[in-house]
């Protein structure tokens, strides 16, 4: 039994570290505090030339904007942060977007990735954490 | 005006008087002028399969063709060539599609036998709806729902190995594509199976049902890729089929594939295909090129 327990202790505490290094491994290959707020300017930056998705952001704090992303982006990829903005359903309720903008945001997000050099393996794994805020932002 | 130049394998479809593959034709022509980009996320237009359907290159996917999204068009032509130690398949068409909903698809099959002289031609019109989910989004994979309906030009072939219809036949078929996004060692996984109801002869080039059999059975087909790269696939598809001619032995469809997906516009894929016994000659096996345009 004690065996057991120790066995099975050990196994989950293993995998928790294997976790946590795989977690900490992914905000590393983004670069870290400074990659990740370099993700996020460039960005913000790619938003800034598009002539489908900016007019959503004319009227936005970029400041702001650039701090909640810098968090999101942190704390998906297991970074030292928390996420302290609005749900994305308050953040995009009234904005009717489209599943279209959406997926051009995310063709946005893969610009602003290869430009800082992002292997391709973090720059899926940051895609698809960040795929589940589709459902909360579309269609509101 | 440079996709132009992308259109001139299709050629010598307009020597065939198939008004819908015509109209769709030159419905892309008319719009490649107009090209934009679709909504969609590149490589999530699949490939064209062998019936002209958006998928693999063996099977139908419940992918919509194209890029179009919500509210968009989308509208491209394809020619696929394979070649085995006997026999030469060529296919040529075009796909429209409207709302990432509903997609539309003709297709002209051109079938050659080593040592005879002329081709045996079917043409394939297909419709498909998605019925629900998102391939890339949703946590149910993407559903959808084909018919393909198939009409054989040159028939007397099917006649002599005993198919019990050399005319015409119809596939209706189910199919479900998930995308699990950086799955495997951070690349992106595709999978899709497609249950096919058919009574199709070697996808009817030999006719619809048979001696052994002429009631429509169930198929299923599956397909699985990994994204190597953000433009690359590396896949494996089967399909099975029925064995419905006593005279003439039948076997699954397998391959491995490669597709190429530079950007929005163009899709190349090679594949290495094992098609098994293909009316008296056993072990076919060859190589499978196909290119798809988007013009819109």
């Amino acid at each position: 039994m004690t065996h057991w327990m120790k066995v099975t202790t050990t196994l989950l505490t293993t995998m928790a570290l294997s976790w946590n290094a795989q977690a900490d491994a992914f905000y590393d290959e983004l670069g870290g505090e400074a990659g990740v707020a370099q993700i996020v300017d460039d960005f913000i930056n790619e938003i800034s030339y598009d002539r489908e998705i900016f007019p959503f952001f004319k009227d936005t704090n970029i400041a702001r904007l650039r701090s909640k992303l810098i968090e999101q982006f942190c704390e998906v990829s297991g970074g030292p942060c928390t996420y302290t903005g609005d749900s994305m359903a308050e953040v995009h309720t009234g904005m009717n977007i489209t599943s279209g903008q959406f997926n051009r945001v995310v063709e946005l997000l893969q610009n602003a990735l290869e430009k800082n050099d992002i292997p391709l393996a973090s720059r899926n794994r940051l895609i698809a954490a960040l795929a589940p805020t589709r459902a909360d932002t579309i269609h509101r | 005006m440079k996709p132009l130049s992308r259109l001139k394998p299709l050629s010598p479809l307009s020597g065939y008087s198939t008004g819908f593959v015509g109209s769709l034709l030159s419905l892309c022509l008319f719009t490649t002028s107009a090209y934009a980009d679709g909504s969609r996320l590149l490589a999530t237009s699949g490939v064209t399969s062998l019936s002209g359907a958006a998928g693999g290159g063996l099977t139908p996917w419940a992918v919509i063709s194209g890029y179009g999204d919500e509210g968009e068009y989308s509208a491209g032509a394809f020619y696929t060539e394979t070649a085995t130690e006997a026999y030469r398949l060529n296919v040529k068409g075009a796909s429209a599609s409207y709302d990432n909903r509903v997609e539309v698809s003709a297709a002209l099959q051109s079938f050659e036998i080593k040592g005879v002289a002329g081709d045996l031609r079917q043409e394939i019109y297909g419709i498909k709806t998605r019925l629900s989910g998102d391939a890339v989004y949703t946590r149910m994979p993407q559903i959808s729902a084909g018919l393909q309906y198939k009409r054989l030009l040159d028939g007397a072939i099917a006649e002599a190995v005993g198919a019990t219809d050399n005319q015409s036949g119809t596939d209706i078929y189910l199919s479900a594509t998930k995308v699990h996004l950086a799955a495997l060692a951070g690349r992106h996984v595709l999978w899709n199976l497609t249950l096919r109801a058919t009574k199709a002869n070697q996808m009817g080039l030999l006719g619809y049902g048979g001696d052994d059999n002429d009631s429509y059975q169930l198929m299923p087909e599956a397909s699985a890729l990994v994204l190597l790269s953000d433009e690359v696939a590396l896949g494996a598809e089967y399909r099975q089929k029925p064995d419905n001619l006593s005279a003439f032995g039948e076997d699954e469809f397998y391959d491995v594939f490669v597709a190429w997906f530079p950007d929005k516009r163009v899709n190349l894929t090679a594949a290495y295909a094992n098609l098994g016994r293909i009316a008296g000659s056993d072990d076919q096996s060859g190589l499978y090129l196909s290119l798809t345009t988007w013009f819109k």
